[in-house]
This record gives structure tokens, C-alpha cells and sequence, in this order.
């Protein structure tokens, strides 16, 4: 099985977020950058599936100077190869273009499945999946917190709101993996060292017949006027005296300020 | 030309989900800011009942697609349904909740017009007919304004953050057949539907949210948050600690990995206030916390602290809800 995971370098999470000089882009000094929480279940799922029906997993990633390391680490995870699309005359903020982009380089794969995470931790738009299901003319199942792969078949199921559908779908598919799905594993040293002799290959966009008037900010869908931090908020009252007084104080406030009882 | 605002009325079972019923809403007065119709489209089989409702809420025309392969959601099927009803209709502007079902319809559909999708929005603004919306980045940590690029705008609607207006059952719509042409099954199939506990209000709805983290020490204490929870008529939630540990399903976990809510109340309970679970909670309109260090991060947001073992002030609380709520 040739199974395809796709990976987005995003900041730590407990990055402090500041804006940069333009007003519309974060500061990217002094960030880490690491996987994106969700891209982890959406790998080690790859990754699983590769041991249980054989094939391989190659990695797909999108962006600048930290995503090497990125990938390294997803070659130390257990996938056998790693692309590097770098991000030159890619809007890499517009989801439309990002997904264009991946369902350029996933057509010249022609992988049976392709794994997401259900979002990046980040831009947080949860587009770019379905985006390039629609681009590849495929199915795609996301929010997925479990998967039964069969011949050219899959049966999934999707967090929805109060429940869980089940879905069935052929092959080949684009899914988008939720927390639940399974645990990743972390990467023993010796994998860490054998992922350094395993392929990493740096591709620009004319390896897939792309320009950046396909791709390029021209093309994209939204423009980016302006980023802002939240206004800050501020400690409020504290609620002294023994349970009962604080339980009591505290309804009254949320009858009296709240109005929600 | 393109012309008005077209709403994607989702519906479940037959019945408009309240995220439905904010996004008629806010497109109505979208629409009246624009000086331009308001018009929806409802998708399934047997839901021709739901037309009337829509214009109750300001649309005049609504797009009815009732035919029974989209009796089950189906990206594809009911991609194609909205597709027909953006072709039809020529909205300047699409709306859609961001659900379960917005979020995976969407993205498929923008894509396939080539247009722009700005995702969980939670401010509109209209200036010289220019739409610009604003939505959450990193989880709530930042908030970017955004504009599109071509027509029509398309934009899902974070539940809980737009007023649903008052019906007004004065109002009738015409009403327009779509969809008749959707006659071969699916390529994804909806085989079943697994409902989680009964009567449970999801998180990312809910306007009170109570939320436990390891502060209730074990599993078997989470039903002391569930409980109170339930006295306010709200949503149970949690740190991501407590789902790590197995205590409660991830389906409960708020943070930047887990849901971004947006409740009228937050009630965390034995939580520290790490920033991975401020990001996913703190535009909550009020927070309590109640936590018994004093110098627990929660504090410096908390617009109620309370410095306690949660383990005697939880249930007094719920204790006083319940005699409130009798009385
Ligand atoms: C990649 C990544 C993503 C993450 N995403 C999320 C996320 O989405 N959501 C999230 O929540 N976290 C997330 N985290 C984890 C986060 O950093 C914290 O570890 C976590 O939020 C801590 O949970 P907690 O506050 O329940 O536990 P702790 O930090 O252990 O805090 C427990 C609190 O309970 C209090 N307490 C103990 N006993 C009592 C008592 N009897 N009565 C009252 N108070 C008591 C303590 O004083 C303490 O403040 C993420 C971390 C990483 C690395």
C-alpha cells in the first residue's frame, strides 16, 4: 500500500504569540516550531497501516527552513521517505493555494490513502484536507477517530456533534485524523539514527507543473488585513469565606452580573 | 451579478441545529447591510416542513433539496446539492454553521468554486458592500481580519457567537426545488449514526460550560463536575491532563488541542490555566476558577476566583443551583 501523510510545521503550543512588523503575520523569531499535534495521529495511523498490510509511507511537508527537522523527526516515527515542498512562491497562509499545492504533489504520488490531521494548530482554518480531496476528486472522512482500511475500501468514524457517524468509502481517500485515534509513539534512538540515511528530498513548485500565478498570493482565496492579539483580560473578584459562602456569593453573582440563572 | 447572501440551513433529523438558526440571523442582517435578499438552502429527505421556518428568520427565497439518497449526510451528495444552489442563486456572500457538518461541506465546496472559505468566524463587518470578517488564530491566541479575494465570500460561523433574532412567523418565502438530479448513491456513505449519552449538550453549543482538570484527582470524581454541569443546565468539559489520563473522552477536551469555545459562563474547576487550555477557553464571556493555590495561572483571567478544594465547594454549589431551580 502506498500511504501518503501530510505535515505541518506550526508553532510550540505554548508559544507566546507577538505580531510582526507587517500587522497581518506572526513574529517567527525565537519560535519553535514542531508537528502539528493533530499531523502526529495522522502519521503514527500511516505508519500503523504500513505494519499491518505493508507498503509505504512517505511524508509531505510544506513550508521554509523548519521543516527538515520536521521531517527527520517523522522519518525517525516510522515513514520510510519525506518530500519537502519548499514554501518559495507558495501562499502558504491561504488554505486554497496550500491545498492546491499538496494535491499537485499527491497526484504525481498516486498514493491509496493520504493522512491529514483534522487541523493545524495554528492557522486553524480545517480546510486544507477537504480541499485537496476536491482537487483529487476523492473521498475524504475527517474528524476520524477510528478506521478499518479493507480491500480498496474504508470504514471510519467521525466526531460529530453529540455522537459519532460511521462512514464507507473507497480507496483512495483523504482522511483527517481527530485525538482518540490512536497514541503516538515516540521515536527510539535507534530509529532516530536510521532516519538519517532515509531519503529527504527538497521539491519547488515547477516539479509539479505549478507557477505562482497558480499558487502565489495572486491566486489565493482571503487576504490577511491585519492580526491582533486579544484584548487582554484581567483578574477579577475573589470570593472569600467558608464553601457555603462562596458557593452562595458566587450564585448570586451569576444571577445578578452573569444573568445566566 | 452576484446578489445576497445564501445560508447552508443545516438540519439533523429534521429539525435546524441552533447554529442554523444564528447563521439565518446573521445573514439576514448581513443582507439588510448590503441591501440585498437573504435566501437558504435546506438539504435532506422529508424535510420540506423546514422552508417555512427559514423564512421566519428573514429569507425569502429557500432552495429545498428532498430526496431521499441525502436522507444521511454525504460530503459529495450534499456538495453537489449547494453547488446547484450557488449556481442558481448567486449570492455575493455564503454562510454556513461551523459544525461538524460545516466544517467537512465547506471546504469541499469553496474549493470547488476556487473561492476563498473563512473559517469559525466570529465578526462580520460590511463597508461599502465590502465584506470583511474576523476569525480565531492559534486556538484564540490571535485574531486576523480577512477579506476575499472573488465572489461569492464564503465563511463558516462559529456556533455561540452570533444572536439568533427572534422568528417572525409573519413571514413566508418562496420556495424553489433543487437537487433533483442527485440520483446515484454517494461516494462516502453514512451507514450509522452512534449517539453519545442522551440529553448530553455539546460543548462547542453550550452557553455554560463547567470544566474538571487533575484537581478531581481520579475518574471516579468527574461526576461531580458532569453533575454540576447538568444543575446549570450546561456542558461538561475538561483539561487535557484529565483526557491524557484516561478519566474522560477527548471528546470533552478544551485547549488548543482540543475544542475553542466560546461560552457565556466557564466554570474550571482544579485547573492550573496552562496557555495551551487559555487558548481554547479564555473567550468565554465570564470565567470562574476555583482552585486551591492561590497563585494558580487561571486566577490572573478568572473574572470570579475562588480559592478552595474543589471537592467541598463543587457540590455545595450544585446543591444551591438545584434549590434555586426548584423554587
Ligand atoms: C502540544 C500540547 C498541546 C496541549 N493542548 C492542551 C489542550 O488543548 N487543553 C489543555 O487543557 N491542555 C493542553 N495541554 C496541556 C497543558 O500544558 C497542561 O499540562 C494542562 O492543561 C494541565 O491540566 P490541569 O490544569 O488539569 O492540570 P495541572 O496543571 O496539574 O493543574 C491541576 C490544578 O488543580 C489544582 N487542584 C488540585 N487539587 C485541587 C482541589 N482539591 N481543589 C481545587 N483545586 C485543586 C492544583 O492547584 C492545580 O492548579 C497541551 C500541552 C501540549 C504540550
Amino acid at each position: 500500500m502506498k500511504i501518503t501523510v501530510c505535515i505541518k510545521a506550526v508553532p510550540e503550543t505554548d508559544t507566546r504569540i507577538k505580531i510582526a512588523a507587517d500587522g497581518c503575520s506572526i513574529e517567527r523569531t525565537d519560535v519553535k516550531f514542531i508537528i502539528s499535534p493533530y499531523d502526529e495521529f495522522a502519521l503514527e495511523e500511516a505508519v500503523r497501516l504500513k505494519e499491518s498490510k505493508g507498503g509505504q509511507v512517505i511524508a509531505l511537508s510544506l513550508g521554509g527552513d523548519e521543516v527538515p527537522n520536521l521531517l527527520r523527526e517523522a522519518l525517525a516515527r516510522g515513514a520510510d521517505e519525506a518530500i519537502h515542498i519548499s514554501s518559495a512562491g507558495i501562499a502558504t497562509d491561504d488554505p486554497l493555494c496550500v491545498g492546491k499545492t499538496l494535491a499537485a504533489a499527491l497526484k504525481a504520488l498516486t498514493p491509496d490513502i493520504v493522512f491529514f490531521g483534522k487541523h493545524g494548530v495554528g492557522g486553524d482554518n480545517q480546510q486544507v484536507h477537504a480541499i485537496v480531496a476536491e482537487k483529487l476528486g476523492w473521498p475524504q472522512v475527517t474528524v476520524v477517530t477510528k478506521l478499518e482500511v479493507g480491500d480498496g475500501r474504508l470504514r471510519a468514524e467521525r466526531e460529530i456533534e453529540g455522537g459519532i457517524e460511521v462512514v464507507e468509502t473507497v480507496l483512495p481517500a483523504v482522511i483527517g485524523a481527530q485525538k482518540g485515534l490512536n497514541e503516538p509513539r515516540y521515536p527510539k534512538l535507534q530509529s532516530i539514527m536510521q532516519a538519517k540515511k532515509k531519503p529527504l528530498v527538497t521539491k519547488s513548485l515547477a516539479d509539479f507543473g505549478l507557477s505562482a500565478a497558480d499558487v502565489g498570493p495572486e491566486a489565493a482565496g482571503l487576504t490577511t488585513l491585519a492580526l491582533r492579539l486579544p484584548p487582554p483580560r484581567q483578574a477579577g473578584r475573589k470570593i472569600t469565606g467558608d464553601p457555603g459562602q462562596q458557593a452562595s456569593e458566587l450564585l448570586s453573582a451569576l444571577q445578578s452580573e452573569v444573568k445566566v440563572i | 451579478m452576484a446578489n445576497g447572501v445564501l445560508v447552508f440551513a443545516e438540519q439533523r433529523d429534521g429539525a435546524f441545529k441552533k447554529a442554523t438558526y444564528e447563521a439565518l440571523s446573521e445573514g439576514a442582517r448581513l443582507a439588510e447591510k448590503l441591501g440585498q435578499p437573504l435566501s437558504a438552502v435546506v438539504i435532506g429527505s422529508t424535510i420540506g416542513h423546514l422552508a417555512g421556518e427559514a423564512a421566519h428568520y428573514g429569507a425569502s427565497t429557500v432552495y429545498v433539496a428532498d430526496v431521499a439518497p441525502l436522507a444521511k449526510y454525504s460530503t459529495d451528495g450534499y456538495a453537489k446539492v449547494l453547488v446547484e444552489a450557488i449556481h442558481t442563486a448567486q449570492p455575493a456572500v455564503v454562510l454556513a454553521p461551523a459544525t461538524a457538518m460545516g466544517k467537512d461541506l465547506a471546504p469541499r465546496v469553496a474549493a470547488r468554486l476556487d473561492v476563498g472559505l473563512a473559517s469559525d468566524v466570529v465578526e462580520t463587518q460590511v463597508e461599502n458592500g465590502v465584506l470583511t470578517v474576523v476569525r480565531p488564530v492559534y486556538a484564540g491566541k490571535a485574531f486576523a481580519t480577512v477579506t476575499f479575494r472573488r465572489s461569492p465570500a464564503f465563511a463558516t460561523l462559529r456556533p455561540n457567537v452570533f444572536p439568533a433574532a427572534a422568528p417572525d412567523t409573519s413571514r413566508t418565502a418562496e420556495v424553489r426545488s433543487i437537487g433533483a438530479t442527485i440520483v446515484d448513491a454517494p461516494q462516502a456513505r453514512v451507514t450509522d449514526i452512534l449517539a453519545a449519552a442522551k440529553g448530553k449538550i455539546e460543548l462547542t453549543e453550550a452557553s455554560i460550560i463547567v470544566s474538571g482538570g487533575r484537581g478531581i484527582k481520579g475518574p471516579e470524581n468527574y461526576y461531580l463536575i458532569q453533575n454540576l454541569a447538568d444543575a446549570l443546565g450546561g456542558a461538561a468539559g475538561a483539561s487535557r491532563a484529565v483526557v491524557d489520563a484516561g478519566w474522560v473522552d477527548h471528546s470533552h477536551q478544551v485547549g488548543q488541542t482540543g475544542k475553542t469555545v466560546s461560552p457565556t459562563l466557564y466554570i474550571a474547576c482544579g485547573i492550573s490555566g496552562a496557555i495551551q487550555h487559555l487558548a481554547g477557553m479564555s473567550s468565554s464571556k465570564f470565567i470562574v476558577a476555583i482552585n486551591k493555590d492561590p497563585e494558580a495561572p487561571i486566577f490572573k483571567i478568572a473574572d470570579y476566583g475562588i480559592v478552595g478544594d474543589l471537592f467541598e465547594v463543587v457540590p455545595k454549589l450544585t446543591e444551591q443551583v438545584k434549590t434555586l431551580r426548584q423554587n
